[in-house]
């Protein structure tokens, strides 16, 4: 074992897989292909509520090359699922419109799409509700809601300090359904043989889709084998097996061949999750110095009738600011449409829109900077949990951005300044994310030949995951990257996490540096290496399950300059400044990707994503990226990530907070606020919309 | 997708009697938009007659001053041509403003100006649509419409003519050399388009079988002062929420003569012809832009989430009059 070794943690190694990728040899799902495969094509529903009393099915089978029609009639039984979603062509309801109500499979694709396309579907429909309005009667409490928070939470007496406050900002935000938009389309190559089912999917977690897909067919895990080599993005709309994933296994079962399908662009405003529409109400009162009394963050959302999705939307009000008196709530409402799920920061990124626009308006109120308002206002510890912050540097995030974007000279008065026709303005929002870990497994091996393979069912979506543990790797071996070969994307390999959340890396992490500590200890005791090499496993689940309470979150400052032209209300955005403090940086080339990628969208999130539901017939219209506009390279000019030095002994072995999700929160709100700083014109609801801005 | 044959023709006369031949067939240019509607099973066409090698690439001054260019000229060439950028800079402006680099690399110029409207009705034919099933109904009235027409729709439709270049050619009276089964005849913008009426499946007048040719361009030396503005949602690869295209012959404080097309508005490349006779002669000041303006606009009946068109328009042409004045 060579001692040579310096950190390669903090180093910005290559991703390992670079060639393999901008040569084309790294193969996604859909490029597998085993012998005798067929083609499947998945049709939706075209009611928003019923029943599929038949289809027809015969004109389908005439076309040349068809395999099989395969509806709820004729489909392979599965067992019972908790998510609803999985019970794929189980039975006739309709849930919304876009739900998979069949699929064709035939020897080229093209037969099977004109197939999907010449079923003739006779419904029962009924009428239908997608409507989420804040006064809807079927709004309810859920019992918890997503990543198991509790739904509401309430400290002091926020109404009374509300009615005592000098200063207050009651504000209703929206947020619109928004969409994730992945490269690459979820995709499956489903086979089935003697020993069960493979698929190669494009997921975020193969370990979890194994899972799922062998209680579905009522397997052991270890008959199932789920390939993930290589993820086009996911955004979280591939962190849980869904219907597609399920549609492919059991479309190969019906006609006993490998069947290949991809979800195409227009299907996936339906069936791969969504961010549920926000309706939020924020008020803040404050003293006349711009210290808060009063905080009360109440949030409403949707979800399918089919399966309950309640989105933490106001979870980071929680953590972000003190104030003795406070409350947040979460109230869902069952409605006709889609499934929502996750979308990168689900809950922080429409919540800290919210909230964020809302500090903005308090700052103003209050005649106060708002970068000094976030200050004066940081707590000392968790203010609601009373746990102390394992690592808290928003403050040094706030500073080092205002003074990298030379926020000193601001003249806080809105619509002022006129260059050409333009109006400019900035905007200042902190964001935030929480700092999780969970369980995983790895194992290290020392080849005969000297060289290390470091496995684990770990997923790069894209991310540079599969970089970043191999310099982690390196480290705990005391050797360098280029011994190293880190195998993921595979449910064979030693179970693991998903990767979501922002927790891979530290879950991942933690995992592969007890195996490669123990791998270490091996070698160390067991003097000449033997013939067949070493092995060494670990497993955090102990480790994790009793780590020291602390409040674990990553912070960051977002700074925004936007032009509006006032002729037509068209927002740009001039710059954008990034900075944050999320523990130990592993790999400033990957980590720079992530950030400017969540504020890529967030300033997508500012001014352009949103899904328009169709009243009349109950689905998202705008199913296609000439439609659902997300931000193309002209709208972003001028972006830039920093991140401020933070050493946090309580995370994990790597000292790292997540850093997938923390860039997209924020962003839509300094934006939003330098909208108003440049126009005076106050946007509530996204999307920043030019009409909205049209004077 | 429906299985079709694929064919190359020759010349413009084959490609003409291949299309009389067969009913069910259609012209293929760079496919950049048919070949779209063709997965969503909007067209069905049992035969692409591939015309890119049968109608001209080359773009030529004519003889009487203008410019002639060919159906197969592909969006990026003419963009780039030298006549069209100094004589004509707002046609390059309209053609660089539409979709991406790798589409105009592909699209013709005869395919974008038969493009079809991107309404999100007509693109789904799970839903009705009066364009893509006649009789069925407009949904789009009741339901998302900010992106379309606000004037010169029917009850039939509300649909707007997504081309930037078509818009530039309404301006500049270009000519459309057209060959059909009776013979050639050139059909002059923005007479190739027509409002939906009752009858909104039909884009163009165009019969079938009908292939353009060429676009004549006429000569315009004023043109040489346009300028093509494109308001738009974001900065590049969305359509238009509108546009404008504005050439400006004016001397002394006064408009001689203006050519002003509208683009986003209407189920045609708006020629607002109000608005040009209200200036001709008038002082060419912000006020009287704006009375023009207004005079088109008058005729406007914008449905209720695209009222905001109206003063954007507005709004925009005043800015690009002005700019132009200046």
């Amino acid at each position: 074992m060579t001692t040579t070794a310096r950190p390669y943690v903090g180093t910005a190694l290559d991703r390992v897989e670079g060639m393999e990728k901008v040569t084309g040899r790294a193969r996604y799902a859909y490029e597998h292909s085993p012998d005798e495969l067929a083609y499947a094509v998945p049709v939706q529903a075209s009611i928003a509520r019923g029943e599929v009393r038949a289809i027809d099915v015969q004109a389908a089978l005439t076309i040349p090359g068809v395999i099989a029609i395969i509806w709820h009639r004729n489909a392979p039984r599965l067992a019972p699922a908790d998510n609803a979603e999985l019970s794929v062509l189980q039975s006739a309801r309709v849930a919304y419109r876009g739900q998979y109500i069949a699929v064709a499979v035939a020897e080229t694709l093209q037969a099977a799409g004109e197939a999907a396309r010449s079923l003739s579907v006779d419904y029962a429909g009924e009428p239908h509700d997608t409507e989420l309005r804040a006064d809807h009667p079927g709004l309810y409490r859920p019992e918890k809601v997503n990543a198991g928070y509790p739904t509401d939470s309430e400290h002091g007496d926020p109404d009374a300090a509300m009615e005592a406050a000098p200063i207050r900002v009651d504000a209703t935000y929206s947020t619109p359904a928004e969409h994730n938009n992945p490269m690459e389309p979820h995709a499956t190559v489903a086979r089935w043989d003697a020993d069960g089912l493979t698929l190669y999917d494009s997921t975020q977690g193969a370990s979890a889709v194994r899972a799922t897909l062998a209680a579905l067919f009522t397997m052991p895990p270890a008959n199932v084998r789920v390939i993930a080599s290589h993820v086009g993005g996911g955004f979280g709309s591939k962190g849980q097996p869904l219907a597609p994933v399920v549609l492919a296994a059991l479309a190969a079962k019906h006609v006993t061949r490998p069947v290949k399908l991809a979800v195409p662009r227009q299907q996936m405003f339906a069936v791969t999750g969504y961010r549920t529409p926000t309706i939020q109400r924020v008020r803040l009162g404050a003293d006349v110095d711009g210290r808060l009394t009063a905080i009360v963050h109440e949030a409403i959302e949707q979800c399918s009738t089919i399966r309950e999705f309640a989105e933490q939307t106001t979870t980071p009000t929680r953590i972000m600011y003190a104030a003795p008196n406070r409350r947040t709530t979460h109230r869902v409402v069952k409605l006709d449409v889609p499934t929502p799920s996750w979308m990168r920061a689900p809950g922080e990124a429409p919540g800290m829109f919210a909230l964020e626009s809302a500090m903005d308006e308090l700052a103003i109120a209050c005649g106060i900077d708002p970068v000094e308002l976030r200050v004066r206002n940081e707590p000392d510890a968790d203010p609601e949990s009373g746990e102390p912050f394992s690592s808290r540097n928003l403050v040094a995030c706030l500073r080092e951005g205002a003074r990298r974007f030379g926020w000193a000279d601001r003249d806080p008065t809105p619509g002022a300044r006129l260059v050409g026709r333009t109006l400019i303005g900035t905007g200042v929002a902190a964001s935030t994310y929480p700092a999780y870990r969970s369980p995983s497994q790895a194992s290290a091996r020392l080849e005969p030949d000297g060289r290390y393979t470091v496995r684990i069912a770990a997923t790069d979506i894209g991310t540079g995951a599969r970089t970043v543990l191999t310099q982690i790797a390196a480290d705990a071996l005391r050797t360098s990257p280029d011994r190293v070969t880190v195998e993921i994307g595979d449910s064979a390999l030693p179970p693991a996490t998903l990767a979501g959340g922002s927790m891979g890396t530290a879950s991942w992490g933690t995992a592969v540096v007890r195996a490669c500590e123990a791998l270490r200890e091996q070698v160390s005791r067991s003097g000449d290496l033997p013939s067949a090499g070493l092995e060494a496993a670990a497993d955090t689940k102990e480790e994790i399950g009793a780590q020291e309470r602390f409040s674990r979150h990553a912070f960051g400052a977002q700074f925004a300059e936007v032009g509006v032209d006032v002729d037509t209300g068209e927002a740009r955005v001039l710059r954008l400044l990034g900075v944050f403090a999320a523990g130990r940086i592993v790999n400033p080339k990957t980590a720079r990707s992530q950030f400017i990628g969540g504020m890529t969208m967030g300033l997508s999130t500012a001014l352009f994503e949103e899904s328009l539901m169709d009243r009349e017939f109950g689905d998202y219209l705008n199913r296609d990226l000439a439609q659902y506009h997300v931000a193309a390279c002209a709208d972003v000019r001028d972006i830039e990530a920093v991140w401020i030095e933070e050493d946090d002994p309580h995370l994990n072995p790597m000292g790292t907070k997540g850093i997938g999700e923390i860039g997209i929160v924020g962003t839509a709100a300094a934006i939003a606020n330098a909208v108003h700083h440049a126009t005076g014109i106050r946007i509530r609801d996204l999307p920043i919309r030019l009409d909205k801005l049209l004077r | 997708m429906k299985p079709f044959d694929y064919q190359r023709a020759a010349d413009t006369r084959s490609a003409v009697a291949a299309l009389s031949r067969q009913p069910e067939a259609m012209y293929l240019g760079g496919g950049t938009n048919l070949v779209d509607l063709m997965r969503l099973g909007v067209a069905t066409p049992a035969v692409l007659v591939d015309v890119t090698r049968a109608t001209s690439e080359a773009i030529e001054e004519s003889s009487g001053g203008g410019l002639l260019i060919g159906a197969a000229a592909r969006n990026s060439d003419l963009a780039a041509h030298p006549v069209v950028r100094h004589r004509y800079p707002m046609l390059a402006q309209a053609v660089l403003a539409g979709a991406s680099g790798q589409i105009r690399n592909m699209a013709t110029v005869g395919g974008n100006l038969l493009q079809r409207t991107r309404c999100s009705y007509f693109q789904d034919i799970a839903k009705p649509c009066n364009k893509h099933r006649p009789g069925s109904g407009c949904p789009a009235r009741e339901g998302d419409h900010r992106n379309l027409a606000i004037i010169g729709h029917s009850s039939s439709c509300v649909a707007t003519h997504p081309s930037d270049m078509a818009v530039a050619l309404a301006a500049l009276g270009a000519s459309v050399h057209v060959e059909g089964v009776e013979g050639t005849r050139t059909v002059p913008m923005p007479g190739l388009h027509r409002l939906p009426g009752d009858e909104p499946e039909r884009d163009t007048v165009l019969e079938p079988g009908d292939l353009i040719t060429a676009v004549e361009l006429p000569a315009l030396p004023y043109a040489s002062r346009s300028r093509y503005r494109k308001v738009r949602d974001r900065a590049s690869f969305a359509f238009a929420v509108v546009s404008v295209a504005v050439a400006l012959d004016e001397a002394d404080g006064v408009v001689r003569d203006c050519r002003i097309a509208l683009g986003g508005v209407a189920h045609v490349p708006w020629r607002a012809t109000l608005a040009e006779s209200a200036l001709r002669g008038a002082p060419a000041t912000a006020e009287e832009f704006t009375r023009a303006a207004d005079l088109e606009l008058a005729g406007a009946r914008p449905l209720p989430d695209n009222a905001f068109k109206v003063p954007l328009v507005r709004n925009v042409l005043v800015r690009v009059l002005s700019e132009l004045a200046s």
